[in-house]
């Protein structure tokens, strides 16, 4: 796990991805600062992070497309497996590296506050509660990031993808609004949504009887709770899709409420994203 | 000592490893033989478990591959057909980053990385980008990372592929130095060079073990039908009148025949066909008629695979064509 973590970091630093990650990140920081701080004369840090969060949508994918997806372009994942470590060390070394280059320049960010506060009155536990929250906005799209990168091999391919996920969990909570919230499209969606889970699973495991079955058992379920009772199901996919949004997650912060169940559901989203990263190259060994 | 029993491997509807038994002493360098696509690296790539096996069972030193992973990789080294290196490091970086995943002793590492530096000869590059280096110096980078931690066992699958005539011989010259202190495992599918470094050799095609034996033994096992050429100041009719009575002959045919002299190969089963080329010559001297050649052609590697390999084909065709058979009576029946 050291050795992996070491060497991704040596990785990172080596070519610019780290360095552009960090200048990224201070720049926007930098001019959030400026527009909120400086010329708006606000002094609650916490807006700005709030501004930036949607940097993520750029900066995630730089970070996390070369992880594994070179890894299998370059035939170094062979290394890997071949090495005395487990895959889950492998997964948890690479996540930490990709850690420590996010936190580096939120380090750096994190004295802002400190200089505001030599200048005026500025409520530091709000300010730091928002950046503690940032940091695990940040790892959690970092680890569904790494997970996307599991499953190609081209770097390209996985930057792209990730920006349509972020993208997607940015607009996700505004979106909600626009879907229909009748239990009747939220059947429609469900079984939608099952039949490609079913279509995965039948496609992860080559078994016909888990695959279908699946479909065929989920499908039944839902379409008996519309009969028996479809106002449970009223409202179900807008309100499951704000649930879902990770940013919509960090506004309490930004709001002076420091959300311990967010933190928790962030850390359950890395736990999550980990576990599937370490399934698909396991998986990956599996099938060659 | 590995020992691999009743290992399979399925990819969708094809069987790539089929039902393959080995063992694998220590100390000797192993020969890995097949056409392209015959399994060879699937079964490497299994047996040092960077692929899961459909079936079977692996044990290095006894250490079961799957169930007590750190320890049985622990004891091999493999560079697989493409070298898996990290283009934009130094190799002496690239070292370190495997030393340290290989959990070698902090205190070693340095002393570790600069012995397999030498013992592959990549001092001159150590501290150049791996994506500078040439293909054999690349291939050497890849060797060293095998070296590190001094596994009892070493495998390379192909390590010749791709390298000019010179590379080559120094790679070669390099495995059969390692071959003193390791077991190695190489596998090819160019039969000359297992012929020039192997010990033992394993031949397998479509997934499936023909022969393991040494290379001797497989040549003297395989040569029960040995050629023998012959070239004699004489007609054919008269020199295979001659050869007729020579003992243990099984062939004659008559490859040339001019004014000046006919040239045929006959087939002997001797046990040493040695003795049948003395017999031909007693033969023809009675019969006062010049020999210009006599020469007893050693089985070679190749025709040893060729004729494994199609021995294993035509009984393949032979079944396929008994079961098209069976069909076709099942269906008169059904008639």
């Amino acid at each position: 796990m050291q050795a992996v973590l070491k060497h991704e970091l040596a990785l990172f630093y080596h070519s610019l991805t780290g360095y552009v990650f960090g200048a990224f990140l201070l720049v926007f920081t930098g001019l959030g600062a400026l527009i909120y701080n400086i010329n708006a004369s606000v002094a609650n840090f916490e807006y700005v992070l709030a501004f930036i969060q949607i940097v993520f949508i750029i900066i995630v994918p730089i970070l996390t497309m070369r992880i594994i997806a070179d890894e299998k372009r370059q035939r170094t994942d062979q290394l890997l497996y071949s090495l005395p470590i487990s895959t889950t060390d492998i997964v948890i070394g690479k996540f930490l590296a990709l850690m420590v280059v996010f936190i580096i320049p939120m380090v750096f960010i994190s004295l802002y506050p400190l200089i505001f506060a030599m200048y005026g009155q500025v409520y530091l536990p709000t300010s730091y509660g928002s950046i503690v929250a940032f940091i695990f906005l940040g790892l959690a799209l970092i680890s569904i990031g790494m997970f996307i990168s599991s499953l190609t091999e081209s770097q390209g391919m996985a930057a792209g993808i990730c920006v349509v996920a972020m993208l997607f969990n940015y607009y996700c909570e505004t979106l909600a609004d626009y879907v229909s919230a009748t239990a009747i499209s939220s059947l429609i969606s469900i079984i939608v949504l099952m039949i490609i889970i079913g279509l995965i699973i039948r496609f992860m495991t080559k078994s016909d009887i888990l695959g279908y079955g699946f479909m065929a058992i989920t499908a039944i379920i839902a379409i008996v709770v519309y009969m028996v009772k479809s106002t449970a199901l009223e409202s179900l996919l807008p309100n499951v899709m704000k649930e879902l949004s990770l940013f919509s997650r960090f506004t309490p912060f930004v709001n002076g409420i420091f959300d311990l169940t967010a933190i928790v559901y962030y850390l359950s989203v890395i736990a999550f994203f980990l576990f599937l990263t370490v399934q698909s190259l396991e998986k990956r060994r599996y099938n060659g | 000592m590995i020992t691999v029993e009743h290992l399979s491997k399925r990819y969708g509807d094809v069987l790539a490893v089929d039902d393959l038994s080995f063992t694998i002493e220590d100390g000797h360098v192993y020969g890995f033989l097949g056409p392209n696509g015959a399994g060879k690296s699937t079964t490497l790539n299994i047996m040092t478990g960077c692929l899961a096996a459909t079936s079977g069972e692996i044990k290095i030193d006894g250490h079961d591959i799957y169930e007590e992973e750190r320890e049985a990789k622990k004891l091999i080294g493999y560079l697989p057909e493409i070298p898996p290196l990290y283009i934009d490091q130094t190799p002496r970086e690239y070292l370190r980053f495997v030393a340290e995943a290989k959990k070698i002793a902090k205190d070693e590492i340095e002393d570790e990385i600069e012995k397999v530096i030498e013992e592959t000869h990549i001092e001159d590059v150590a501290d150049r980008l791996i994506k500078q280096l040439s293909k054999g110096y690349r291939q050497r980078v890849g060797i060293a990372q095998a070296l590190l931690g001094n596994p009892s066992v070493i495998i390379l699958d192909e390590p010749t592929v791709g390298l000019d005539p010179m590379q080559i011989i120094e790679i070669r010259e390099l495995i059969s130095e390692l071959g003193r202190k390791h077991t190695v495992i190489l596998s090819s599918h160019i039969l000359s060079e297992i012929q020039a470094i192997c010990e033992k050799v394993l031949i397998i095609y479509k997934g499936k073990l023909v022969a393991f034996d040494d290379i001797e033994n497989l040549g003297k096992t395989m040569g029960a039908n040995n050629v023998i050429e012959i070239m004699a100041e004489t007609s054919a009719d008269k020199a295979t009148e001659i050869i007729d009575k020579v003992a243990n002959i099984t062939e004659v045919n008559v490859e040339d025949e001019n004014s000046r002299y006919t040239s045929l190969s006959v087939n002997t089963d001797a046990v040493d066909p040695l003795v049948t080329c003395r017999g031909l010559f007693s033969a023809f001297a009675s019969e006062n008629v010049v020999l210009l050649k006599l020469n007893y052609v050693q089985t070679t590697l190749e025709d040893i695979f060729i004729e494994l390999t199609t021995a294993e084909s035509e009984a393949e065709a032979a079944m396929a064509e008994a079961e098209e058979l069976d069909e076709d009576s099942d269906d008169k029946e059904e008639e």
